[in-house]
């Protein structure tokens, strides 16, 4: 059996390099792709101490979660339609109207 | 090495090797192509685990509905590759220790628990969709009802904004 | 109605004159003089009638002590401190002199003050200082007395810089203010010795309390509290009573109006210091050590001022060093165990020098202003009842017999002269300053009214002045004159009336009464002897300088001539003063207190917390940079600091990275 530890360390390293892209990457649609990475990690960890503690709660959370996530990309792609169409650009950095 | 581990690890890299192209790559579409196989990678994982169901709703959602739909969102918005523009001042030095820091933490802490939590069960003392969707339909019923009507919202603020300004 | 109405309603005596002030000051701007005359005369006469009553009830009552407390004015903890009034037959004394002379005073100033300008304020000042003065002797408890001695102080602050348009007048009110607080310091520290050991201020509580009682007396150079508690009242005194080295502000007190001279730094204000010393008498008697120094320095002041007043030309100043000098006698009396001599001579003194500064106001008066001897002269036939006064006073404090002075001084230097350890010396000196003192005073007489008139006769118009200041002089020229005739029986073997009158108060603790049977008394007839012919040997001295041979005087002071500087320069104590003590302290106050500490310290402390908001602002300022993704970096950060809490922080017991292990 593969430990659990290996699976929540995987899961941490996979969130840190979410967290990674999305402090470094500028295009807007990249940046809401490393959140979804985020959440997927998340889910990984779920699911490995659901099966560690040999309930099923963590699968049904990671059932919400994904179903969150799918609400939450379709508005954020929606709002990121309307900021490319504004602003004319992808790059996170001209959309920088609330800078003094 | 057991055959589990081999599969645990091989499926690791994949993901692993996903990820960091998510980042390396130029354009966007080729990030969500990686991110495409990070999710494959992850549901077998989840296979690895015994969590059938979630595997499968990984593929169908994730990997066929919300990576198709970020797909579309770049077409249609034409993304091209990614201008180099100065690099802002906070994102910098500090931002990748930022990110050191908070993964190494917790990954740390969790090497350094000796009581490491075993698997106590194989899958399938509870077959998996059956017993999740007792808890769904019983133990989770109401926040099932409210993703539900959460849904609902996501697909009308969608369709408000997505639409054209009447000129 | 009580038996002793008076004595249950005490406050009304000092009450009166303090209404009599406040009428005064406020309303007194708009009205004439005349009423302005009758609110201050009458309140001060009516608070003499009073004690009159007070008095004579308590003589009715045949108290030895009446004491009531009227109202709680501290409370704090065990501590009480209330306004509570005595009557006993010290306070007698004291407040018959104080409303006495003082309401004499009051209309002798009617006269003098008739074309000053700010006359309802100089009123309303006097009874202030009349109701302070009040409260100081009645007082029961040391607290209550501070009171008193502060606010004196603060009325001879108002009246010495009274013209306050001119810089010297001013700059001696100060003077007199801040001296005084020096010696202030001195009497609050002793007051806080008090109480520390006996844990009450009040007097009746300390002198009978039984830790005096069991306290043995401290040995003469052993200093445990009581010497030093003495020592600090005793320093307060020498700030209120002009002793050395705090009687620096006596002379330039002269700058206030000649009645305030008189009443104030004569009579009444000077003598807090002696009162304050014979009312704790029984403590400086458990100290032998503080009753030494008392004696001695009375005496060096006595001694040093009557030096400098030989050759001062100011009439004034020649009465302040005068007054100074007489104090020192008083306090040689308090320290060598006689309180009640001490008591005697600052009764006759009150008398005497009080006609002295008054008659002396006269003579400025009639002679439109000029206080410098030198340009007077000749005035005897002019001003014939300005001259019979002063001259009475000066027979009086030079100590001729059966004047007032002679009985009182006497009566010092006996009881000096039986003292121990120091007891011939402090004769010596007394003696000493008898001559000097009979010198100077005739001195002042011969100059200013005998001889040829040295001034010009067509511009001076010499008037002898009104009977408002006139009937003054000459009530108090009659006191002068049957003042000390309390002792006169004593002189002839019968009994000190005015000892045994106080013998009460004094009780058990006068060395050297003057009993007067056998040896004793034949050896006070010889110093009785010699005191008068000292007084006699200065009457002739100054007579053949000033009058037989006038210009002797000046050939003397140029041959000594820095012996005259000295003197006339007054010892130079001034200047040294301001080297010593002003020039530091103005330089710490200014280069220390003021540029470091408060510009530096404190300005710089409030503007530094002031720019260190701004820095702080300027910092913070920069997480809202309108830039997302430095908004990404925050987040992050964010969620780090919470996850290290979550971790880290015991929540009730272990912390989770505790759990972990």
């Amino acid at each position: 059996m593969v430990p659990t530890n290996y699976y929540v360390i995987l899961s941490a390293v996979l969130f840190g390099l979410g967290v990674f892209a999305f402090i470094f990457k500028r295009n807007i649609i990249t940046i809401f792709m490393s959140i979804e990475l985020m959440l997927n990690a998340v889910n990984l960890a779920f699911v490995a101490f659901s099966q560690a503690l040999g309930k099923l709660d963590g699968q049904v959370f990671v059932l919400f979660v994904i179903v969150v996530a799918a609400a939450e990309a379709a508005v954020g792609l929606g709002i990121i339609i309307l900021i490319a169409r504004n602003r004319q650009t992808l790059n996170v950095e001209r959309v920088n109207l609330l800078k003094l | 090495m057991t055959a589990p581990l081999v599969v645990f690890f091989v499926l690791a890299a994949l993901a692993v090797i996903g990820a960091v192209s998510l980042i390396l790559q130029k354009h966007p579409i080729h990030s969500a192509l990686s991110l495409i196989v990070v999710m494959i990678a992850l549901a077998g994982l989840y296979l690895l685990l015994g969590a059938e169901f979630v595997a499968a709703v990984q593929i169908i959602v994730y990997g066929g509905a919300i990576m198709v739909l970020f797909v579309f969102v770049i077409m249609l918005l034409n993304a091209g590759i990614e201008e180099h523009t100065s690099i802002s001042k906070m994102a910098g030095v500090p931002g990748l220790l930022l990110v050191v820091a908070l993964a190494g933490f917790v990954a740390a802490t969790i090497a350094r628990s000796t009581e490491s939590i075993q698997a106590t069960s194989q899958t399938g003392e509870m077959a998996s969709t059956l017993g999740i969707s007792n808890m769904i339909f019983k133990d989770f019923v109401y926040p099932f009802e409210l993703t539900s009507f959460l849904i609902l919202v996501a697909v009308l603020g969608a369709t408000v904004l997505a639409q054209r300004e009447k000129s | 109605m009580p038996t002793h109405p008076m004595l249950e309603y005490l406050w009304i005596i000092p009450l009166l004159p303090l209404l009599g002030s406040a009428v005064n000051g406020l309303f007194g701007a708009k009205w004439p003089n005349k009423i302005v005359n009758g609110v201050a005369i009458g309140s001060t006469g009516l608070s003499f009638l009073c004690a009159l009553e007070a008095v004579r009830e308590f003589f009715e009552s045949g108290q030895v002590l009446f004491r009531k407390e009227f109202f709680t004015w501290i409370a704090a903890g065990n501590f009480r401190a209330g306004f509570d009034l005595q009557m006993d037959q010290l306070t007698v004394v004291m407040v018959l002199v104080v409303t006495g002379v003082g309401w004499l005073i009051h209309i002798y100033a009617t006269g003098y003050m008739a074309h000053e300008g700010g006359y309802y304020r100089f009123f309303s000042y006097l009874n202030l200082f009349m109701f302070f003065m009040l409260i100081l002797v009645l007082a029961a408890n040391y607290v209550l007395l501070f009171v008193g001695w502060e606010g004196v102080g603060l009325a001879s602050y108002l009246l010495i810089g009274f013209y306050f348009l001119k810089k010297s007048a001013s700059d001696a009110g100060k003077k007199a203010f801040i001296v005084n607080r020096i010696g202030d310091f001195g009497f609050m520290l002793g007051m806080f010795l008090l109480f520390r050991a006996f844990h009450t201020l009040d007097f009746q509580a300390i002198f009978t309390s039984s830790t005096l009682q069991g306290w043995p007396v401290e040995l003469s150079g052993h200093l445990g509290t009581l010497t030093f508690a003495c020592l600090l009242i005793f320093m307060g005194a020498c700030g209120k009573s002009a002793q050395l080295p705090l009687y620096v502000w006596l002379p330039d007190a002269m700058e206030g109006p000649t009645p305030v001279s008189a009443l104030i730094h004569a009579a009444t204000m000077v003598t807090a210091g002696v009162y304050v010393v014979a009312r704790s008498h029984i403590l400086f008697t458990h100290a032998p050590t503080a009753m030494l120094v008392v004696a001695i320095v009375g005496c060096a002041t006595a001694f040093f001022a009557a030096t400098i007043g030989l050759v001062q030309t100011d009439i004034k100043k020649v009465l302040a060093y005068s007054t100074v000098s007489q104090l020192g006698y008083m306090f040689l009396a308090c320290g060598v165990g006689a309180f009640s001599a001490g008591i005697f001579h600052l009764m006759t003194h009150a008398f005497f020098k009080a006609l002295l500064f008054l008659a002396a106001g006269s003579v400025i008066h009639a002679m439109g202003g000029e206080q410098d001897m030198n340009r007077m002269g000749g005035l005897s036939k002019k001003i014939r009842w300005t001259y019979g006064t002063m001259l009475v006073a000066t027979f009086a404090i030079t100590g001729i017999p059966f004047f007032a002075g002679f009985f009182s001084k006497d009566a010092i230097l006996f009881a000096a002269f039986q003292s121990q350890p120091a007891g011939t010396v402090l004769y010596a000196f007394g003696l000493l300053t008898a001559l000097l003192t009979s010198f100077y005073m005739f001195r002042l007489i011969f100059l200013t009214f005998n001889g040829r008139p040295r001034f010009d006769e067509h511009h001076v118009h010499v008037h002898e002045s009104p009977w408002s200041m006139l009937g003054p002089l000459v009530i108090l020229a009659v006191l002068s004159t049957i003042g000390g005739w309390f002792a006169l029986p004593a002189f002839f073997q019968g009994p000190d009336h005015f000892a045994n009158f106080l013998a009460p108060v004094f009780v058990g603790h006068e060395s050297a009464e003057a009993a007067g049977e056998g040896a004793a008394y034949q050896l006070e007839m010889i110093l009785a002897g010699v005191a008068v012919s000292t007084a006699l040997i200065g009457l002739g001295v100054a007579y053949w300088l000033y009058l037989k041979r006038p210009g002797k005087a000046d050939g003397l002071a140029k041959s000594m001539k820095p012996v005259y500087t000295t003197l006339l320069n007054k010892y130079y104590v001034d200047e040294l003063y301001a080297a010593v003590v002003v020039k530091p302290l103005m330089w710490i106050s200014t280069n220390v207190l003021w540029k470091t500490a408060d510009v530096a310290g404190i300005d710089g402390a409030v503007n530094g917390i002031a720019s260190g908001a701004t820095a702080i602002g300027d910092g913070v300022r920069h997480t809202q940079s309108g830039n997302t993704r430095s908004y990404a970096v925050w987040v992050v950060v964010g969620a780090l600091v919470v996850i290290a809490v979550v971790f880290f922080w015991p929540f009730g017991g272990k912390s989770v990275l505790g759990m972990v292990r």
